[in-house]
């Protein structure tokens, strides 16, 4: 079987699929809709179209993908959302259970404030609707750690609707392009988290922990406008940093507080939708391009062959690196939506409608959590991009990585170094070393501090930029030494004595006396290997202009 | 097919809840397949166990159809009957927990405070051939 052939796009990806470009993703409607995907003047020639496309020609094997994301974030609060007893992450099992979490007889939902705060904060911050009255249902399936037998959701009217996310991918063969992109949200609904459930195959049971079920959950449905893996999980990324500063949820998907599902489905440019697939669980950053990606590929291999796509739940092996069907409780179901009976609608406000008088304990007012919202990361893109006259990539690069940030600004504040220079010693240098190693910036055996002083000492010229590289990779091998002390234990602080250097300049002349012909005879990279000689006569303890106008001048005499 | 007649079953049941219902559509016959109480007890997780109990529910649907006898035209559905209560919003402080002795009493097994559940969640047999409750 030929592999398919599909249109250039996600760059940096062996495979590529056709993006559907801009002005005909918008018009697209619901995640389902098999509406053209061309543009909307074109559907007098659809059918023509169509009626081709059985008998494949060249150049039509291209297929375009469409991904739609479900996140669920855990609300970062104190109790949880129907209940008052605590959320956290790690305590002895069934300790942080209430009696409405287990769901004994007689308990009642009790909304927590501060869950409503958090999906109108970040409601706003991706551009949402806020709806001042919306309602809570229930959904019912049956599973061991759901104790109620339903989760109390927003199906009906959630609480806020019509966002966006705007996120940047990075294109190019040296990925220094950087384009922008928006992706549509839906909706965000407030709703119950379940507990955790332990398999025990070998004795054949199931352990119950019930100390995350009732913990509040934002589900963010993000409308399919990604076409591959890598949107994404740039779309997950940018949410996570939004989410984290906002401080709505603290997003680790290591423990399990942002969670992805994705809709994914194929279908020729042009052509109606095809029929999706919903790979659930996607619970770790690493995997969640290469889950969508395979399951791309798995359902354009399906169809070349002839075969059809089942509107299907499958999950993410990571050890096989490929999507199976599921089954158990994702089974296609019916969840037998209905009103939640002990919850009336949850009105908001805002400074206008606050009624006069109101117990401000029992009021959310809209504005005020307006005024509230920090800094969002593409405000603090934009800042350093200005303040510090970095690229966009740079910022980009700046605050996907836990802690840079934080590492950089302390940076900046102890050293009188260009802003520049520091961000390429952070960018290039700094990180490339914790790469390489595989550590987190927290794990990093140089300090800002020490980073900030060794940028100093460059940057009043006491070393050489050669040498404080070979000051950075001994301050990364010997943790607790300073840049100073390793400059004067290795001796590296820039030649200061220019009698010495001209002394070393005029010594490594009569040495050479053949490269010094080639200099005479006029090769121009003769003076460079003598530069390169003298460098090493001085241990790189001097500055290579410093040299060669040295050099320029006694040749020239 | 039974797909089908199980909606318009489970429609009959939330004849009174609007909202999710668009107009219910016509009861087709009083009957209830063996198909349909099937699907229904893999969605409730009981057991109907009787012809006597199916009897039960057959009459348990005509008498919610009576609903219907009732004209709602031009009537704005109640979203619940406290829909004009307000809602009660608590402060997020930690007032509860620490009952795991209490609660784990109700479960029959139990293994280091963890509540002891069988494997996966579907007792009915012959689950491969109920995929196909999926597909409508």
């Amino acid at each position: 079987m030929a592999a398919p052939m599909l249109r250039g796009c996600c760059p940096g990806r062996r495979w590529a699929l056709a993006c559907i470009d801009h002005s005909s993703r918008h018009g697209r409607g619901a995640p389902t809709g098999s509406r053209c995907s061309g543009k909307r003047g074109q559907s007098s020639v659809a059918p023509q179209h169509l009626a081709t496309a059985g008998k494949p020609r060249k150049g039509e094997h291209e297929w375009a993908a469409v991904v739609g994301l479900e996140v669920h974030a855990q609300i970062s609060s104190n109790s949880k959302l129907f209940s008052g007893s605590q959320v956290h992450f790690v305590a002895p099992p069934n300790s942080l259970v209430s009696f409405f979490d287990a769901s004994l007889p007689g308990t009642l939902p009790v909304l927590n404030r501060r869950c409503v705060e958090a999906a109108v904060m970040t409601g706003l911050a991706l551009n949402c609707r806020i709806n001042k009255k919306s309602l809570f249902d229930r959904k019912h399936y049956f599973y061991a750690d759901l104790p109620a037998g339903y989760q109390i959701t927003q199906q009906r009217l959630p609480i806020a609707v019509n966002g966006s996310l705007a996120y940047s991918i990075r294109v190019g063969a040296k990925r220094s392009q950087v384009i922008n992109k928006t992706v549509r949200i839906k909706q965000i609904q407030l709703e119950q988290d379940s507990g955790k459930s332990l398999h025990d195959d070998l004795r054949s049971q199931t352990l119950i922990d019930l100390n995350r079920a009732g913990v509040g959950l934002l589900e963010v449905v993000l409308e399919p406008d990604m076409s591959c893996g890598e949107e994404a999980a740039t779309a997950v990324r940018e949410l996570q940093l939004i989410l984290q500063a906002l401080g709505t949820s603290q997003a680790n998907m290591a423990e399990g507080q942002l969670r992805v599902d994705a809709n994914i489905s194929v279908h020729r440019p042009g052509e109606p939708l095809g029929v999706r697939t919903e790979v659930k669980n996607l619970n770790s950053a690493r995997f969640l391009a290469r889950a969508i990606d395979y399951e791309i590929q798995r359902q354009i291999r399906e169809l070349e062959n002839g075969g059809e796509i089942l509107n299907e739940t499958r999950s993410f092996d990571f050890k096989l690196g490929c999507t199976v069907p599921m089954r158990d409780k994702e089974g296609k179901q019916d969840y037998r939506f209905i009103p939640e009976p002990n919850l009336p609608p949850l009105l908001l406000y805002d400074s206008e409608s606050l009624p006069a008088g109101a117990d401000p304990q029992q009021v959310v007012n809209i504005d005020q959590i307006r005024e509230q919202l920090p800094e969002l990361p593409s405000v603090t893109r934009e800042k350093l991009v200005q303040q510090y006259g970095m690229l966009p990539e740079q910022s980009l690069t700046l605050l996907n990585e836990v802690g840079l940030l934080e590492f950089f600004q302390n940076v900046i504040k102890e050293t009188r170094a260009e802003p520049k220079k520091v961000t390429s010693w952070v960018l290039n240098t700094f990180l490339g070393f914790l790469k390489q190693q595989n550590l987190a910036v927290s794990e990093s055996p140089v300090t800002s501090s020490a980073l900030a002083e060794l940028l100093d000492l460059l940057d009043r010229k006491a070393i050489s930029s050669a040498a404080a590289k070979q000051v950075f990779r001994e301050l990364w091998a010997n943790e607790g030494k300073t840049p100073a002390q390793i400059i004067s234990e290795k001796k590296l602080e820039l030649m200061q004595d220019q009698e010495a250097l001209e002394q070393l300049c005029q010594a490594t002349l009569e040495e050479h006396p053949q490269v010094v012909m080639d200099v005479k005879k006029g090769n121009p990279r003769a003076i460079n290997k003598l530069i390169g000689l003298v460098r090493k006569a001085t241990l790189s303890r001097a500055e290579p202009a410093v040299i060669k106008e040295m050099l320029e001048k006694k040749l020239s005499s | 097919m039974w797909a089908r007649a199980a909606r318009l079953v489970l429609r009959a049941w939330a004849g009174g809840r609007r909202g999710f219902t668009s107009k219910a559509e016509p009861q087709e016959s009083g009957r209830v397949t063996a198909e349909v109480i099937e699907h229904l007890e893999r969605l409730a997780l009981v057991d109907f166990g009787s012809q006597e109990a199916v009897a039960r529910l057959e009459t348990a649907i005509a008498f919610a159809d009576r609903l219907r006898e009732v004209d709602t035209d031009g009537v704005e559905p109640m979203e619940s009957v406290l829909e004009d209560r307000c809602l009660y919003l608590r402060s997020d402080n930690v007032v509860e927990g620490n009952c795991a002795e209490e609660l784990l009493q109700n479960s029959r097994r139990v293994v280091e405070d963890y509540f002891v559940a069988p494997p996966g969640n579907i007792p009915l047999p012959k689950l491969d051939e109920q995929e196909s409750f999926s597909q409508s």
